[in-house]
């Protein structure tokens, strides 16, 4: 009788309860486990020390006060989309059009800075602005919640392609409004009057944007959390059968989630482009419309887990591109560094759900990962 | 090791010379996260021998089978087939093993054929004709009735049970494992199902059955293995007990095993409907002119095959189905009334028309999975107030309330539902639906999948509602149930209406002869 007696190497179960202990472990452990391989890979292309490597990134972010204040920025602009798009992501409406919904709210605000400046005064120009850019951002969100809602079309093809619709407008209007004549761009909008500016506060360019960042940071975590519009969203994304069940009107809550959805990606587009940049191209949003995707499931649409998570992305995009630049490697390299390293923070999530039990020597005994 | 003791005989039809194992389970140990499922459990199934494996929800029975079958891998404990110790990895090495499982969910193809089923996913070259005539000769041995050319769409549930049946012998099982395989069938059916496993026994098969009905565990097992909480009970010859033993075997205690049916309370109509039609989005005729009264302080019981009509009448009732044709009138005590149809839950509500319904889908329907208790109680009363925010502290209290009253066992009141056992989340989700002072309750299979203890928790609480007058619309699929707790049976045949018996003095013959065909005890000798 021959013996079959063989333990798999490995076999994977699902974990139960994991302790927030365990679980913060793993994803620390990851992090640092990307930075070595990262490191690994700049000593291979570059032969530098990986300390000094570690140091570079770490400059990206906090060499200087300015680079400190431009790190602040970044992460307050892709704060504010991911806080936009995670309604409708806890409704499970994968929108992923916050960046035409930004660039729509760019566009609406600097069509009111061109078109209005002198007409109205800056102090009536600035709010038309606003609900401008908001009601644009609005209505981006809600065309494709419409048709989800009326007919159950696919609301991530619909949203995705509603992007290249608004950066066609935007491609379109900046040879409109071309400035100077002939250059096909806009440049700086009322460059001499900063008619439609913000003002700055504190004497910082970034600060007023850092500031309602984090206000509206707080009110969506009270929205969705302690709101009945919050519990609504929470019902009709885990399961529409239930909300139909209760009573709950799952046209109007799609609607509605994205109408807030795309407003607040209108306010990201009018922050940019009135608060700190003064400007109109197609690039303008720079995909964080798609950025912001990956805070807000990283976070687990949890708005305050949030900041720390758009925090990771923009540090290492940055250190990223400062080991590209001071080590004269293209900005390709860059994006291998931030591949790396996601590919360590999305992995580990694996070993956060599973378990993976190794073969011993001894077959009883087993050890547990 | 291999040689059992008891139930070597064949329920007093031929004794077998000797009992030949065909597996023997180990100290099998199983462990999901902190959760034991299984704990040194140890197991024989023998040739010849119809095993009953007995226990309530979330004692592991299927689990245990899951590792017989490889779905799942033990954490502890060996497993022996024939004699040679295996380790079966992967439902291919049970099917090399000859280990076939017939699980409650059938996995069949609907566009293809019985026989294209059958041979799906086997090796070698494609011989339907060939398959066809193997296919009829097992039937013929076992006396089964398939069709090897009808689509699997054209079948009933029992035809394509047999299906996968004659698929997992197909492939040469020896050893067969079937999972609450009466749970969708007629009485009638069942019959035939028993029929056949006894054919299959006589060949020296090996089979397992695991069910919560202990009149069939009596009918057909040989012998009967019982599990709790993990845990391995006890192995008795089937022959040498009966159903409150097994019961106080699975339970850990003595139960009381009858279903109190107080008198109707003071009976007057609440629920009219007249000609209710409705047809599914496929345009598939649903209900048929379907007319009947519900009484207050009355269970009317709902009877029928699986998808005959009873999900969409309960539904049109609830305001969820949108109806053809027809009207559903709600009776207040005044006698004022009140036109349900063209309604949505919510306008129903808000015509102070108090009805509670406690839908098939618990998890996808009544409650929300990845809630806790605190937050699926809101679902009905989230929207009281006027304040923008949620008012979490009276459904906090409900949720407390309902889990002392209904002896939930849950961690915390904060942990989502799905973690909870089948039995749990029933209380929760009957509780929080009793709670709102219903007039009209509708349930949909309230004791599916659950145990002995939580089922008759379940029957106790719906009489209670039935005592305080309100009125219950009761569907179930177990007809010993339907006959001893409703005082009215309504009998849905394919949509329409096949007969409304009294539950005091309703046979099982004469609901299942209902069941089939319209008026069906008419016809039936």
């Amino acid at each position: 009788m021959q013996n079959e007696k063989r333990e798999p190497l490995i076999h994977i179960s699902r974990r139960g309860e994991i302790s927030w202990q365990r679980a913060f472990a793993i994803r620390a452990l990851a992090i640092v486990l990307a930075l070595v391989v990262c490191a690994a890979v700049c000593v291979i292309m570059t032969g530098e020390n990986p300390l000094s490597i570690y140091g570079t990134i770490w400059q990206g972010s906090f060499g200087s006060k300015r680079k400190i204040w431009v790190m602040l920025q970044e992460i307050a602009m892709l704060l504010c989309i991911s806080l936009a798009v995670t309604p409708a992501f806890r409704m499970r409406f994968w929108n992923v059009g916050g960046e035409g919904q930004s660039l729509a709210g760019c566009l609406a605000c600097a069509a009111c800075m061109i078109l209005l400046r002198g007409i109205l005064p800056n102090g009536l120009l600035i709010p038309v602005m606003l609900i401008a850019s908001v009601l644009a951002g609005a209505i981006w969100g809600v065309i494709p919640a419409y048709f989800k809602a009326k007919w159950n079309t696919n609301e991530t093809l619909f949203t995705l392609m509603m992007n290249y619709v608004a950066t066609q407008l935007v491609a379109f209007f900046c040879v409109v409004w071309e400035s100077p004549r002939g250059s096909g761009q806009i440049g700086v909008i009322n460059l001499n009057t900063e008619l439609g500016w913000l003002p700055t506060v504190g004497g910082q360019k970034y600060l007023l944007n850092v500031v309602i960042v984090a206000l509206l940071c707080v009110a969506m975590h009270v929205y969705l959390r302690y709101s009945k519009h919050g519990y609504e969203i929470t019902v009709v994304g885990q399961s529409i059968k239930t909300a139909h069940y209760v009573g709950i009107k799952v046209e109007k809550v799609i609607v509605r989630t994205m109408f807030l959805s795309g407003a607040l990606c209108g306010l990201a587009g009018f922050l940019l482009t009135a608060g700190t940049n003064h400007t109109l191209t197609t690039t303008l949003v720079s995909g964080r419309g798609f950025t912001a995707v990956m805070v807000s499931w990283l976070a687990k649409f949890n708005p305050i887990v949030m900041i720390l998570t758009s925090f990771l992305l923009v540090f290492l995009e940055r250190g990223a591109g400062e080991i590209a630049t001071n080590f004269r490697l293209n900005e390709s390299f860059s994006d291998i560094l931030t591949g790396i390293i996601l590919f360590f923070i999305i992995g580990c999530e694996f070993f956060v759900t599973y378990r993976i039990h190794f073969r011993r020597g001894d077959s009883e005994a087993k050890i547990h990962v | 090791m291999a040689v059992h003791a008891k139930g070597c005989l064949d329920r007093g039809e031929k004794p077998l010379d000797n009992v030949v194992s065909a597996v023997s389970m180990h100290n099998i140990t199983k462990r999901f996260g902190s959760v034991i499922a299984n704990d040194r459990v140890n197991l024989e199934i023998n040739r010849g021998e119809i095993l009953a494996l007995l226990g309530e929800n979330g004692s592991g029975k299927t689990t245990l089978m899951n590792m017989l079958s490889g779905i799942y891998f033990p954490d502890e404990g060996s497993i022996s087939v024939d004699g040679r110790d295996v380790v079966i990895r992967s439902p291919r090495d049970a099917f090399d093993l000859g280990i076939g499982m017939i699980h409650q969910h059938f996995k069949l193809v609907d566009v293809l054929t019985a026989a294209e089923n059958i041979v799906l996913g086997l090796k070698g070259r494609l011989d339907i004709k060939g398959a066809s005539k193997r296919i009829r000769e097992i039937c013929d041995a076992y006396g089964f009735e398939v069709n090897p050319d009808q689509k699997i769409y054209d079948m009933s549930v029992s035809q394509k049970q047999t299906v996968e049946i004659v698929k997992v012998l197909y492939r040469g099982a020896s050893i067969l494992i079937l999972d609450e395989p009466t749970a969708v069938l007629t009485p009638q059916e069942t019959e035939k199902l028993f029929a056949v496993l006894r054919n299959m026994r006589r060949d020296g098969k090996a089979i397992v059955i695991i069910t919560h009905k202990l009149h069939e565990v009596e009918e057909i097992s040989d012998r009967v293995v019982t599990l709790r909480h993990g845990h391995y009970v006890g192995d008795v010859a089937t022959r040498d007990t009966n159903a409150q033993e097994m019961t106080n075997m699975m339970v850990g205690h003595a139960v009381s095993l009858n279903i109190d049916r107080p008198d109707p309370v003071s009976p007057r109509p609440r629920i009219e409907v007249k000609g209710l039609t409705v047809r599914s989005e496929e345009g598939l005729l649903k209900l048929d002119d379907v007319s009947f009264i519900a009484n207050s302080g009355e269970i009317l019981g709902i009877a029928g095959i699986s998808g005959s009509g009873q999900k969409e009448l309960l539904e049109s009732i609830a305001g969820l189905q949108a109806a053809e044709k027809g009207s559903i009138c709600y009776i207040e005590d005044d006698g004022s009334r009140e036109e349900l149809i063209g309604q949505d839950p919510l306008k129903i509500a808000e015509k102070g028309v108090a009805l509670s319904f406690v839908p098939e889908d618990r998890l996808g329907m009544g409650l929300v999975a990845d809630m806790g208790l605190t937050d699926n109680m809101m679902l009905r009363s989230f929207r009281e107030g006027h304040s923008v925010f949620t008012d979490r502290k009276g459904p906090h209290d409900v949720a407390q309330s309902v889990v002392e009253e209904l002896s939930v066992s849950t961690p915390s009141l904060d942990t989502p539902v799905r973690r909870l056992s089948g039995g749990n989340v029933q209380k929760v989700l009957v509780g929080r639906e009793i709670t709102t002072a219903p007039t009209v309750l509708l349930t949909a299979y309230a004791v599916r999948g659950l145990d002995i203890n939580s089922s008759y928790t379940i029957y106790d609480l719906i009489n209670r509602q039935k005592q305080k007058g309100v009125a219950i619309i009761y569907v179930g699929e177990d007809l010993d149930v339907l006959i001893e707790l409703c005082d009215r049976i309504l009998v849905l045949c394919a949509g329409r209406v096949s007969g409304i018996v009294d539950g005091r003095g309703a046979n099982k013959e004469q609901l299942g002869y209902l069941m089939t065909q319209v008026g069906g005890a008419a016809h039936a000798k």
